[in-house]
């Protein structure tokens, strides 16, 4: 009995058991690992070398330098101000949408569905394009709130607006697995006790989704910073006031200077890593919490 | 009747309508106001401004190269994809987190930091110029740089998509057809992909609609030159550039057009993925 115990516990060695696993495919365990390594090297990891590489070129030196470029320090500030609205505002919508598709049941809901996944599919640029058409000086939407002295396109709300758009989908597909696993009888027990229905959401769903939401508002966070096609449109080229920090970066490259264009790109490229690494943590340690 | 634990009273459903109104609120002016701003303006013109902008040899080929950059894309992302999933399902090895890291990582960095990097590496100067010069390959300014700035978007979706089904199946099935005498190609082949199919599709279908609306890379590696290395995204900007409003709403709208019925092409694959899982 307690040898073939030992012997199952030695036997099902998660390592052993993985690599026999691959073992069974095609290519055998190398060849995959391999396979996958080189894509995964040549095709991501070379690139961002390159841009950091390229980025230090003169040490911390040119680092400092590219900071100093006239509108740099300002088209980060915007970038950062932007993508932190964002995150906040999806991060509440997008919770609040998750919470709408997975607990209330109303006519529609199918729909709601598929149209909070729009933005997967639209391309950025046409979200540009549609901002321009809705907001734009021509459009009676644009004309009107012209006349009320709010301009949207080529301005802070436009960009904003494309962000809020692009990143839409991020709260709520982060959050909707999570409420759908989560077990009512906590909320039921909490409503049977005299909570009222905020007071239910706030103590005893929100503590359970909040990991969710925090990695959803990064993920935000993170694609609002490298957003590009939408704002090369709606963000209208005025530097250190309109200009996000990638459509800045394209700026510079256009006027040949790369240097200048590969510090600012480094600055840009830690944050982004720096996010994704911390989403990774974040995600993981809810996943060691289920097993 | 009303004792039922689950009645809701009726201040409880007053606050639910609330917040349905307010979700539904936010959806409908964030998203769906833009798309009727964009349908009304690009139709507005009338029928002729839509066969007149469909007839330029532009745009039929800015049409041609999407098509052929998604198509190559999401070949290499799907295979290529596969193996990755496999190992980062099957597998462990020191540094897997580091790759897992990897692979989300085009979620994050800007596409303009993906094309700066192509122009590093291929550009005038560049680490690999001298050696596809030597050879007469023009990698910048030409479909090879576009199509590598491209698939390096679009690695995460199908890895993302496949790997959590990858880690839900196990591999009992697998191992019986090892045991039954099928090579690890059959196996693959009869087990495997077929019970990943949907959501590599969903991951297939995702890759698409993101390989047909890439922009910031493409424009920075491609030099957007008119009638050869323009794709549809680029002659939306030009066109707006040069105040052709009429055909690059037109262009725009046929774009988002293609992506909505890739749309729903995810939510069938995402429905018969839930069906299956669920079983």
């Amino acid at each position: 009995m307690a040898v073939s115990t030992l012997e199952r516990s030695a036997g099902s060695r998660p390592e052993q058991q993985r690599s026999g696993r691959l073992r069974r495919l095609p290519l055998g365990r190398w060849g995959l690992r391999g396979v996958a390594l080189v894509y995964l090297g040549a095709m991501v990891a070379l690139p961002a070398v390159a841009v950091v590489t390229r980025g230090f070129g003169h040490g911390f030196a040119s680092l400092r330098d590219a900071m100093a470029v006239p509108g740099a320090a300002a088209a980060i500030r915007l970038t950062l101000i932007t993508a932190a609205l964002a995150a906040v505002i999806n991060g509440a919508f997008g919770t609040l949408l998750a919470y709408i598709l997975v607990r209330l049941r109303f006519p529609g809901r199918a729909i709601l569905n598929t149209v909070v996944d729009l933005p997967f599919a639209v391309p950025t640029l046409v979200t540009g394009v549609m901002l321009v058409a809705l907001y734009g000086p021509n459009s009676p939407v644009g004309g009107f709130l012209k006349r009320h002295g709010v301009q949207v396109i080529f301005a802070t709300p436009g960009i904003l607006l494309a962000v809020l758009f692009v990143t839409l989908p991020l709260v709520v597909r982060a959050v909707e697995p999570v409420l759908l696993e989560l077990d009512r009888s906590e909320e039921e027990a909490a409503h049977v006790l005299g909570a009222g229905g905020w007071t239910t959401f706030r103590r005893v769903v929100l503590p359970a989704i909040r990991p969710a939401v925090a990695a959803g508002a990064l993920l935000t966070f993170a694609r609002a910073i490298g957003e590009f096609g939408s704002l090369v449109i709606v963000s209208g080229n005025i530097t250190g006031r309109t200009l996000t920090a990638p459509v800045f970066i394209f700026q510079l490259t256009s006027q040949f200077k790369g240097d200048e264009a590969a510090a600012v790109s480094t600055v840009l490229f830690a944050i982004s890593f720096a996010l994704v690494l911390l989403t990774e943590r974040l995600t993981r340690r809810r996943g060691d919490e289920f097993s | 009747m009303s004792t039922r634990p689950t009645a809701v009273p009726a201040r409880g459903r007053l606050i639910r309508a609330g917040v349905l109104a307010l979700g539904l609120t936010y959806v409908a002016i964030l998203l769906l106001a833009p798309i009727v701003g964009i349908v009304w303006t690009a139709l507005k013109g009338g029928p002729h401004v839509v066969s007149d902008t469909l007839a330029q040899a532009d745009v039929r080929h800015a049409f041609f190269l999407t098509g052929i950059i998604a198509a190559v894309t999401v070949g290499v992302t799907a295979v290529l994809g596969m193996v990755v999933a496999l190992v980062l399902a099957r597998d462990r090895f020191f540094g897997k987190r580091i790759v897992s890291a990897i692979v989300d990582l085009p979620f994050a960095v800007s596409p303009v930091i993906v094309g700066l990097a192509a122009v590093v590496l291929f550009g005038r100067g560049g680490w690999f110029e001298a050696f596809f010069a030597a050879r007469g390959i023009q990698v910048i300014f030409a479909l090879p740089s576009m199509i590598l700035v491209t698939i390096f978007i679009c690695i995460p979706f199908v890895i993302r998509e496949v790997v959590p089904v990858l880690e839900e199946l196990g591999t009992e099935e697998e191992d019986a057809a090892r045991t039954l005498g099928a090579s690890p190609m059959q196996a693959f082949i009869r087990i495997t992909l077929p019970n990943m199919r949907w959501a590599l599709l969903y991951g297939v279908a995702l890759s698409t609609a993101r390989a047909l609306g890439e922009i910031g890379a493409v424009l920075i590696v491609s030099g957007a030159i008119q009638g050869q290395t323009e794709t549809a995204t680029l002659y939306v900007l030009r066109a707006l550039e040069e105040r052709q409003d009429a055909a690059g709403y037109l262009v725009a709208l046929t774009l988002a057009a293609v992506s909505v019925l890739v749309l729903l092409g995810i939510e069938v694959f995402k429905r018969r993925q839930a069906k299956e899982m669920g079983r």
